[in-house]
C-alpha cells in the first residue's frame, strides 16, 4: 500500500522534475546563443498553457450548460403542448364513443329499428354534438336495418367488413380515418350491444374529422412547423403540410406502440434539421406528432453561441497576442539586465585584478626595499672610502664598480617607486584648477626631451575651459604617462597634437594623438593590464594601469584608439566636479 | 653639525653615520626608540634622522614623545614603500620633512641642512 503511494509520489515527482528542468530551470544552465530564444519560447508557452486551458475547459462547460439550459427551455414547452393537444383529441373521442355507447344502451333494438325513432336521435345528436354525420344500426346478421344520415345505406350488408369482426371482438370500435362518400375524411365509430335473446346488434356513427383540424390549429403553430395525425401503421389521419395528404403513407418511422411523449432531434426528408414531439394517444390508435425545425426554435441558443465563439476567439488571440508581447520585453529587459551585469562584473573583475596586483606589488616593494637601502648606503660608503682615502692602484677600476652598482639601484629603485605609485591609495585631494594648465605645465617638463628626440608638439587648447574639480598630482600623473609614452612611441621625428574642448556641461574632454608606431589591436586590449608591457627591458607595465586608476578614481574615463604605423590617440572625458559633493569638501 | 640616526636595520645605519662622518658631521645612531630618546637627552643632536617602521616603538611614536617633550629639534622621516603615506602624515605632526628610502646621500644633506637653518631661524 505505502509502496504504491511511494510510486505514485515518485512518479509525480519525476514529472515535476522533468517540468522544472524543461521549462524553468535548464535556461540558466545552457550557455548558448538562443538561450533567450528557448526562455521566450517557455514563457509562452507556459502563460498560454496557465491561460488557455482553463478558460477552454470554462468555455466547454458554459457551452455545456447553456446547451443544456436552453433546450430544456425550448423542448419542455413542446412536451407539454404535445400532451395537451393529446387530450384534447382524446376527450373528443371519448365523448363521441361515449354518445353513441349511450344511445345503444338507452334504447332497445326494436326503438331503434323504428325509422322515426332513428331520425329523432340522430337529429337531437347532430344538434348536441358536432361532427356527426349518419347514425346506423346493424343486426347480427351484418345487415344495415336502420339508418339516418345522408346516405342510402339501408339494406346494406357490412359481414366482409374487418371493422365489424372487429367491434364483435371488442364492443366497442374506432376506425381509422377513410375517405366518406362525400370526399370528406371521416371515422366510424361503433358499439356493440347485447340484448336477450344473446344476439348482438351494433350502433355505428360516423363522424367528420373536419374537428381534428380544428384541434391541430388551436394549437397556433407557426408557419415552418408542422402537426398531424397518424395511426399505427404510419397512414396520413389529417392533413400535413410537408409530409403528404391525408391517408398517405408518413416518410418516417416512430418508435409506434409505446405511451410515452417524446422529442427527436432529427433529418426530415428534406434534410432539415427538425424537432419532432411525439404523443401517442392511450385509448386510440393515434400518435400526434409536431414537428418543428430546429433552426426556429434554437435561434437564440444559435445567436448566443456564434457570440460566445466569437468572444472565445477574441480572448484567445488577445492573449497569445499580450503573452507574446510581454515575454518578448520581459526576455529583451531580461537580456539588458544580464549584459549590463556581466559588463558591471567585468569592470569589478578588472579593477579588483588591479587592486590585488597593487597589494602585491607593495609587499614586493617592501621587501624589496629594505635590501636595496643597505646595498645603496654600503656602496655609497665604499665609493666614499675610495673618494676620501688615497690612491691606490686600481682606484678607478673600483670608482667604476661602484658607480655601477648604485646606478643598478637605482634602477630598481625606479621600479619599486613605481609599483609605490601604482599600489598607493593616498587619498584624492580635489582642488579647483584649469585643465588647460596643467596639461601646459606637464608638457613643461617634457618639452626638452621631445625637442631633443625632434617632436613637434602642437597644442589645440579651448579657450575658455570652466575651472575643474580634480587633484592636481593625479592629473600630472596621468599627462605625464601618456605623453610620455607618445614620446617613446615616436622615432626618427613626428608630431604630437594635445587638444581640449568641453564635451557636456558637466564633463571636459582632451585627446592626445601622436604620430608614432601605434599598436596592434591585440595590443591595444591589453594598455591597461598590469605589467603587460612592449617596452622590453625598460618597461614596468605599469604606467598606464597607474593612469586608468588615476582616471577611474577621479570619475572619469580613458579610451585609446591606435593604427599599427599610423598613431595612437588617448581620449580622456573628466568630471568638472566630483560625482558627490562630499568628495569635493 | 650634529646627527642622531635612528633605523632598526643596522647595516644601514652603520654605513650611512659612517658616510656622514667622512663629509665631517658628528654622528650617533641608534637601533631601537628607547635608545634614541636616551641619546637626545644625553647628548642632544642637532637634526634627528627617523625611520618610520621600527620593531617596538616606531618611529611615529618617537615623534610623538619628542612633540610632547616640547623638543624643538627637527626631524627628517624615512618611511619604506609600504608605509608612504606616513610621510605627509609625519609631516602633519611635526616633522621637518620626509625621504623614501633608499635615500640619495646628497638630497639627505640637503635636507638636513635646511632643517638646520629653519631650526636656526625660528
Amino acid at each position: 500500500m505505502s509502496r504504491d503511494k511511494e510510486n505514485g509520489g515518485f512518479n509525480f515527482r519525476r514529472i515535476w522534475k522533468w517540468f522544472t528542468r524543461e521549462f524553468l530551470l535548464k535556461i540558466d544552465q545552457i550557455d548558448s546563443p538562443d538561450r533567450y530564444k528557448r526562455l521566450r519560447r517557455n514563457i509562452i508557452l507556459l502563460m498560454l498553457l496557465v491561460t488557455i486551458v482553463p478558460l477552454v475547459f470554462m468555455a466547454a462547460i458554459n457551452y455545456h450548460q447553456y446547451n443544456k439550459s436552453l433546450k430544456d427551455e425550448i423542448i419542455n414547452p413542446l412536451y407539454s403542448l404535445a400532451n395537451k393537444t393529446k387530450h384534447s383529441f382524446e376527450l373528443f373521442l371519448e365523448e363521441r364513443v361515449s354518445t353513441v355507447r349511450f344511445i345503444a344502451s338507452a334504447y332497445s333494438f326494436e326503438e331503434l329499428s323504428d325509422e322515426k325513432t332513428m331520425n329523432r336521435i340522430f337529429r337531437v345528436m347532430r344538434n348536441e354534438f358536432e361532427g356527426f354525420v349518419d347514425l346506423g344500426l346493424i343486426d347480427s346478421q351484418a345487415k344495415m336495418v336502420s339508418y339516418a344520415g345522408p346516405y342510402a345505406l339501408l339494406g346494406k350488408t357490412y359481414s366482409q367488413q374487418s371493422w365489424f369482426h372487429k367491434v364483435k371482438l371488442r364492443g366497442v370500435y374506432v376506425s381509422d380515418v377513410f375517405m366518406g362518400y362525400r370526399e370528406f375524411p371521416h371515422i366510424a365509430i361503433a358499439v356493440q350491444q347485447i340484448s336477450g335473446d344473446e344476439k348482438g346488434w351494433i350502433l355505428r356513427a360516423t363522424i367528420d374529422t373536419g374537428k381534428f383540424e380544428a384541434l391541430i390549429s388551436s394549437m397556433g403553430l407557426e408557419p415552418s412547423s408542422d402537426a398531424f395525425l397518424i395511426n399505427r401503421r404510419g397512414i396520413l389521419q389529417t392533413d400535413s403540410k410537408f409530409y403528404g395528404k391525408v391517408l398517405e403513407k408518413y416518410p418516417f418511422d416512430l418508435p409506434l406502440g409505446s405511451y410515452g411523449t417524446d422529442v427527436l432531434d432529427m433529418l426530415d426528408t428534406k434534410g432539415r434539421e427538425i424537432l419532432l414531439t411525439y404523443a401517442h394517444l392511450s385509448q386510440h390508435d393515434y400518435s400526434l406528432v409536431i414537428v418543428k425545425p430546429r433552426s426556429v426554435i434554437l435561434k437564440s441558443w444559435y445567436t448566443l453561441k456564434s457570440e460566445m465563439f466569437f468572444i472565445f476567439i477574441i480572448s484567445v488571440g488577445l492573449i497569445i497576442l499580450v503573452t507574446i508581447k510581454i515575454s518578448f520585453n520581459l526576455v529583451a529587459n531580461l537580456r539588458e539586465a544580464d549584459e549590463r551585469r556581466e559588463s558591471a562584473f567585468r569592470e569589478l573583475e578588472h579593477s579588483h585584478k588591479l587592486s590585488s596586483i597593487g597589494r602585491l606589488a607593495a609587499g614586493v616593494a617592501h621587501e624589496i626595499n629594505n635590501p636595496l637601502a643597505i646595498i645603496n648606503e654600503k656602496a655609497g660608503l665604499m665609493k666614499d672610502l675610495i673618494g676620501y682615502g688615497e690612491d691606490f692602484s686600481k682606484k678607478g677600476k673600483f670608482v667604476e664598480l661602484t658607480d655601477a652598482i648604485l646606478k643598478s639601484v637605482n634602477r630598481c629603485k625606479t621600479v619599486t617607486h613605481r609599483l609605490l605609485g601604482f599600489a598607493r591609495r593616498m587619498e584624492v585631494k580635489f582642488e579647483k584648477l584649469n585643465l588647460n594648465e596643467v596639461i601646459t605645465e606637464v608638457l613643461g617638463f617634457l618639452e626638452k626631451e621631445a625637442l631633443y628626440r625632434n617632436i613637434k608638439t602642437t597644442l589645440q587648447l579651448a579657450e575658455n575651459l570652466p575651472e575643474m574639480y580634480s587633484d592636481r598630482g593625479q592629473l600630472h600623473q596621468v599627462f605625464l604617462n601618456i605623453i610620455t609614452n607618445a614620446i617613446a612611441s615616436i622615432e626618427g621625428g613626428g608630431l604630437i597634437t594635445i587638444t581640449s574642448w568641453q564635451e557636456n556641461p558637466e564633463t571636459l574632454g582632451v585627446s592626445i594623438e601622436d604620430t608614432g608606431c601605434g599598436m596592434s589591436a591585440e595590443t591595444l586590449r591589453h594598455i591597461f593590464e598590469p605589467f603587460f608591457t612592449t617596452k622590453h627591458g625598460y618597461g614596468t607595465g605599469l604606467g598606464l594601469p597607474i593612469t586608468y586608476g588615476i582616471i577611474k578614481k577621479l570619475g572619469g574615463e580613458i579610451k585609446a584608439v591606435s593604427k599599427e604605423a599610423e598613431g595612437t590617440r588617448f581620449t580622456l572625458f573628466l568630471p568638472i566636479s566630483p560625482k558627490t559633493q562630499t568628495e569635493a569638501s | 653639525m650634529k646627527v642622531l640616526l635612528v633605523d632598526d636595520e643596522e647595516d644601514f645605519v652603520t654605513a650611512l653615520a659612517e658616510r656622514l662622518q667622512l663629509r665631517g658631521m658628528e654622528v650617533q645612531f641608534a637601533t631601537d626608540g628607547e635608545t634614541a630618546l636616551r641619546h637626545m637627552e644625553t647628548n642632544p643632536p642637532d637634526v634627528v634622522v627617523l625611520d618610520m617602521m621600527m620593531p617596538g616603538m616606531g618611529g611615529g611614536d618617537v615623534l610623538k614623545r619628542m612633540k610632547a617633550g616640547h623638543s624643538q629639534t627637527p626631524v627628517i622621516l624615512l618611511t619604506g614603500h609600504t608605509s608612504i603615506d606616513a610621510g605627509p602624515a609625519g609631516v602633519q605632526q611635526g616633522a621637518f620633512d620626509y625621504l623614501v628610502k633608499p635615500v640619495d646621500i646628497s638630497e639627505l644633506i640637503a635636507k638636513m641642512e635646511n632643517a638646520l637653518r629653519s631650526g636656526k631661524s625660528e
